[in-house]
């Protein structure tokens, strides 16, 4: 069998960037990780949104790599937010302690919400 | 009230500065230089009191009180005071010396001054506050880098991996408190084969602890290697800590040996709290007598054995444990301890046992106020460590053995990345017949996954035609996933508890999450190794409603 791979697309709105996954994120989904995140970053989003509505496995070295950009996210003060994963991923993500420091948004439309409300009650 | 004085000093020390100041100008012409020394004001004082009940301009000759404030002010040469009061607190006063002109004050002059107090005091609190906030953020963040490195250097001593006996089961829990206590343990592997164990508690909190905790260890392990018994180790690091370490300062030990072959646990005990033994279904305390390390020279340390049977187990621990209070303030204790350890029936780690027992205790706004640490030292009940392999070749639906367990499945996966979705896939097949919960169902697949991974990687280094083998078996009251690869008995490090702060403050690689969840999502995991193999074994308890297990 072999590894799906992962695919990301990057969505650009103003001051917001939404990554849109499909796929596995395993060791192989480290590149493609990264490039959607740099992309993300090039037009100076303050928001970046990981939208997993199409991510059926996330293994550990996946977590790794999350936590690697949520690393980057805060070494650039920007904010990393996660949505549309499953029940399961989310209890990962509690387990994990993910959810701390990234907050965790059923869909799309409720972590914009939250993510626009933030850039607003922060100076451009 | 400290504060208050505090704060009086430091707003009077400003204001006299200016007033010297001043002062000194006229002195020119006056030749009266007046030295001002900084007037502390008690909060108790008389003067404090006058202040409040009577704002305004005050003339200083004219109040007499007895007041060492008063005196101090009156021979500064100050005449005349504004006392500078916010929210009926006296955060300031305005000293002023003579006019210049040698005048009197007048009624115009104090009006003036008094809407000046009026306005400046409220600004002056303000002031006040932004400083003193200030000052305390600053306190905060040097007491959390203190913190920081305490959990450091900790973190950094305390061993990476559990021993591989055959025939044993060691485990490991450490918890630090938030202000970071001072404990320890580590294993000295012998070449002969004998397992050195040590646990020990450093009094204090924060860097001084986990200093003398590092320089502890150090002496320990190097006076150990030197093939002395438990209490000549323990005698020697006495001598060599005693001189140095700090004041009121010490250190409780255990020091224990193994030989895994004979079963022979030699200790001697510095202090440190008692370890209990569980054998045949009777609970003891190992005693040892000692003082703990770091207080007197030239101390002897009694030593003790005893022969650990099939089925025997030792729990050594540090009083973060025993001492943990719940929100009314009762202690956790030794007597609980001692009858927990005696209605353990081995259906599950003591560490999970005892952990859930104190959360249970403590409630869950508990705010940990020790270090807790936790050693468990069990024989199987069948020594040698090789049933795993015995129980290799199997047929479906075989009764293995006499325990009970029947065989659900078993497969073989190449080692090549990516693999571990199949036998993830392939257990979920296999169970479908225990009618899982959907959310306990996931949480096994998860794990099973993360264990053929760590088995294609780590164990088999991903050769392809290095397989993992997996076998699924099933009790009435458990389910049991076995996952085992060719690791050649190399043991399988067991990383620290992955800390999520610590890996975004890149003190800590991001990877290292396997095992952590594997342990989260299962209710057991038994790691077993062998000369040619390790074995993971996943548990799942079906005992309650809807095979609903405590992780669940």
């Amino acid at each position: 069998m072999t590894a799906k791979s992962l695919e990301a697309h990057v969505r650009h709105q103003p001051r917001v960037a939404i990554i849109d996954l499909h796929g596995e994120i395993n060791a192989f989904a480290e590149d493609v990780l990264n490039m959607a995140y740099a992309d993300a970053e090039s037009r100076k989003a303050d928001v970046i949104l990981l939208n997993f509505s199409e991510v059926d496995y996330i293994n550990s070295t996946g977590i790794a790599l999350i936590v690697s950009l949520l690393a980057r996210a805060r070494k650039s003060k920007r904010r990393l937010l996660a949505c549309g994963l499953s029940n399961h991923y989310v209890e990962i993500f509690q387990i994990t302690r993910l959810v701390d420091f990234m907050s965790v948004f059923p869909d799309e439309k409720s972590a914009l919400a939250e993510g626009r409300g933030s850039i607003i009650s922060s100076p451009e | 009230m400290a504060t208050l004085m505090q704060r009086l000093q430091k707003m009077r020390l400003g204001r006299v500065k200016r007033e010297d100041l001043a002062i000194q100008k006229t002195s020119e012409k006056r030749s009266s230089k007046v030295e001002i020394a900084p007037i502390e004001i008690a909060p108790n004082d008389p003067v404090v009191a006058y202040f409040l009940s009577s704002p305004g301009a005050t003339e200083i000759d004219k109040l007499h009180l007895d007041s060492p404030a008063l005196r101090a002010i009156k021979s500064a040469g100050i005449k005349v005071v504004i006392p500078l009061i916010s929210q009926g607190e006296l955060v300031g006063l305005l000293n002023l010396g003579p006019r210049m002109s040698e005048q009197d004050y007048s009624t115009y002059d104090r009006t003036l001054l008094n809407d000046l107090a009026t306005q400046a005091a409220p600004a002056l609190r303000v002031a006040q506050l932004v400083r003193e906030q200030r000052s305390q953020a600053l306190e905060r963040e040097r007491i959390d880098q203190e913190l920081r490195v305490a959990r450091l250097i900790q973190q950094t001593l305390l061993p990476q991996e559990l021993p591989s006996l055959p025939g044993w089961q060691l485990e490991s829990y450490y918890q630090p408190a938030r202000a970071v206590g001072g404990d320890f343990y580590d294993f000295l592997y012998f070449e002969d084969g004998r397992l050195g164990i040590l646990i020990g508690d450093v009094t204090d909190k924060g860097v001084p602890a986990a200093l003398v905790m590092a320089t502890t260890r150090s002496i320990l392990r190097s006076t150990a290697f030197a093939a002395l018994s438990p209490g000549k180790v323990l005698e020697q690091t006495n001598n060599l800590l005693h001189p140095d370490i700090p004041p009121k300062m010490f250190v409780t030990c255990l020091y224990a040996i193994l030989d895994p072959v004979s079963g022979q646990l030699q200790y001697a005990n510095a202090g440190h709290d008692l370890p209990y033994w569980h054998h045949k279904g009777d609970v003891s305390e190992l005693r040892a007598t000692g003082m703990p390390l770091g207080l007197m020279p030239d101390m002897v340390y009694e030593e003790k054995e005893v022969i650990l049977a099939p089925g025997d187990s030792v729990l050594l621990y540090s009083d973060g444990l025993v001492e943990a209070h719940n929100a009314k303030r009762d202690m956790f204790g030794f007597p609980r301890l001692m009858a927990l350890l005696g209605e353990y029936k081995n259906n599950m780690p003591v560490i999970d046992l005892l952990l859930g027992e104190l959360a249970e205790f403590t409630g869950s706004e508990w705010e940990q106020e020790d270090d807790v640490t936790l050693v468990t030292l069990r024989r199987s009940e069948s020594t040698g460590g090789s049933e795993i392999i015995t129980m290799s070749t199997p047929h479906i639906d075989e009764k293995v053995g006499d325990s009970g367990w029947q065989m659900l499945t078993e497969m073989s996966i190449a080692s090549e990345p990516g693999n571990e979705r199949q036998a993830m896939d392939q257990v979920g097949q296999a169970v479908q017949v225990l009618n899982l919960p959907e959310r306990r169902l996931e949480k096994l697949k998860t794990a099973v996954a993360e264990a053929t991974m760590n088995a294609m990687e780590h164990g088999n280094k991903y050769q392809p035609d290095v397989p993992v083998t997996i076998q699924v078996l099933a009790s009435e009251s458990a389910l049991m996933v076995r996952i085992r690869d060719h690791g050649n008995g190399k043991p399988i490090v067991e990383p620290h508890t992955p800390d999520i702060e610590a890996k975004l403050a890149e003190l800590q690689s991001p990877r290292g999450w396997g095992l952590f969840l594997m342990k989260n999502l299962v209710d057991d995991v038994h790691v077993i190794s062998d000369e040619d193999h390790h074995t993971l074994e996943l548990i799942l308890y079906l005992e309650g409603d809807n095979h609903d297990g405590k992780k669940s």
